[in-house]
């Protein structure tokens, strides 16, 4: 094995083009379980823990950019005002000592269906930036898994940086699991209100090979929204609309059975989590439009 | 590889060291520095935790490159982290009160020869069969230069990532009470 430590990061992108299988490392806290388990032998580990820019974050009028490395601690402490449902997320990642490493640039290499950034990141709208010698290009999120543990990157592509749209309403995360910390989802929901765009957007995690949009839900809720003059009047979501909507996100959910849960328990799970979090925002924004994130609730 | 940094002040050097190795076998097989332990390996129960330039991390699952160049405290350093960060304090304090009201500096006080939060571990029965202590200690330190006057929660919240076994938890959350309350009357 031969562990290579670029400095910059068109030295990782050239590293990456001469050893396509290397395994990048940041945080460690996936790819050094895989090894300390000997389920994993790469030729070759390739650490971005040392080039500066995959550690910052920088905040434009429309989104953010988040380096790939950027610890979840940081977002928590940096972000909840411009990333209020992906900093509730990080809330819930492992634990302070998994949240000082882990990062969604690992996130997503990774690409597990249960990763807890994913859910967030899909109901704020976000593009993967991706780089290789050959040049860059941003994915649409949701187009960046593509089954379980797997995305989109090519062989040479390394993640540079995440492009999240900036909070303009509320947002919600909720996840179950047995306690608090140390926790894999055994599913996980979150949905994010765009006022300006009168949109609700939605991501389920850990209940489908992949992490997945409720599109149907969205669709049907976004009509029934604009139907009802919802938007302008601050009307109360009846309980007719958040069952139906809490329905459909269960429709789009397509689980096994696993360790951690049954389908027909996430399934339920998604369901309630989906007219729990539409009930959060949606009474956040008739109050004013408060942005959730700075603490942590449970479903 | 060879890899170099400093750990608890000291610069170590470690040869033939496996690419894939972690930073916790690294301190325990190779420095000689078993202090951390090596119970999960995937960053679960917390036994390993070390200050990596500062941040609470679990030793497991840094990869020994990583640590190139780097300064880790593991809990064999703590007692002397522990005094360098109050004589430090205390300096910082002293040149305050030079500045202010011209009171002549104090000789410092000398500290245990454990670090606060070790001795209140003891005091408070918070170890039991011992193994998880070095990383609890080392999460409970951080949190109280962070945070010197923690609530409930906010001990939970930082110890929410080392399990025990033994103690069900109580006697370790009155032993970082009594620190911080310790420290509360230490403090000028």
């Amino acid at each position: 094995m031969e562990f290579l430590r670029p400095a910059r990061w068109d030295e990782a992108l050239a590293a990456k083009a001469a050893h396509p299988t290397a395994v990048p490392l940041a945080g460690g806290t996936d790819v050094m379980v895989e090894l300390n388990f000997d389920r994993r032998r790469p030729d070759h580990l390739l650490d971005l823990g040392r080039i500066p820019e995959l550690h910052t974050w920088e905040t434009g009028p429309e989104t953010v950019r988040l380096g790939a490395c950027v610890p979840y601690a940081r977002i928590i402490e940096r972000l909840p005002g411009e990333l209020p449902g992906l900093a509730l997320a990080a809330r819930t990642v492992g634990s302070p000592q998994i949240r000082n490493r882990g990062s969604v640039g690992g996130n997503l290499g990774a690409a597990s269906p249960a990763g807890d950034a994913h859910p967030a990141l899909l109901a704020a709208g976000a593009e993967v930036e991706v780089a290789s010698v050959r040049g860059s290009r941003l994915i649409p999120v949701e187009e960046f898994y593509t089954g379980v543990k797997r995305n989109a990157l090519a062989d040479d592509e390394l993640i540079r940086a995440i492009h999240i749209r900036k909070a303009t309403g509320p947002q919600a995360f909720s996840k179950v699991g047995t306690r608090n910390a140390m926790v894999i989802a055994v599913c996980a929901f979150a949905i994010a209100l765009h006022p300006r765009t009168r949109t609700v957007r939605t991501g389920i995690g850990s209940a489908a090979p992949t992490p997945v949009r409720a599109r149907a839900a969205e669709d049907f809720l976004n009509a029934a929204l604009a139907e009802g003059g919802h938007w302008d009047g601050g009307r109360a979501v009846t309980p007719s609309i958040a069952g139906r909507f809490a329905e459909l996100c269960a429709a789009a959910c397509d689980p096994i059975d696993d360790v951690r849960g049954s389908t027909a328990y996430r399934r339920h799970a998604v369901s309630v989590m989906a007219r729990r979090t539409l009930g959060w925002t949606w009474e956040a924004f008739r109050e004013g439009g408060a942005i959730t994130g700075g603490g942590a609730q449970c479903a | 590889m060879r890899v170099t940094f400093t750990v608890n002040g000291r610069r170590h050097q470690a040869d033939e060291v496996w690419e894939g190795e972690s930073l916790l076998y690294v301190l325990r097989e190779r420095l000689g520095l078993p202090g951390s332990k090596n119970a999960c390996e995937q960053g679960e129960c917390g036994s390993c935790t070390v200050r990596l330039d500062g941040v609470p991390v679990c030793a497991c699952l840094v990869a020994a490159g990583q640590a190139e160049g780097r300064e880790v405290v593991t809990v064999e350093g703590l007692a002397e982290y522990a005094r360098a960060r109050s004589d430090g304090a205390a300096a910082g304090a002293r040149s305050e009160r030079a500045a202010g009201d011209g009171t002549p500096a104090q000789p410092p006080v000398q500290p245990p020869p454990l670090a606060p939060v070790q001795q209140a571990f003891i005091d408070a029965g918070a170890i039991q069969c011992g193994f998880c202590t070095p990383g609890l200690l080392v999460a409970a330190d951080e949190l109280l230069e962070r945070e010197p006057d923690p609530s409930d929660a906010d001990i939970r919240e930082a110890l929410s990532g080392n399990l025990c076994r033994c103690t069900g938890y109580e006697k370790i959350l009155d032993a970082v009470r009594l620190a911080a309350a310790r420290g509360a009357e230490t403090r000028p």
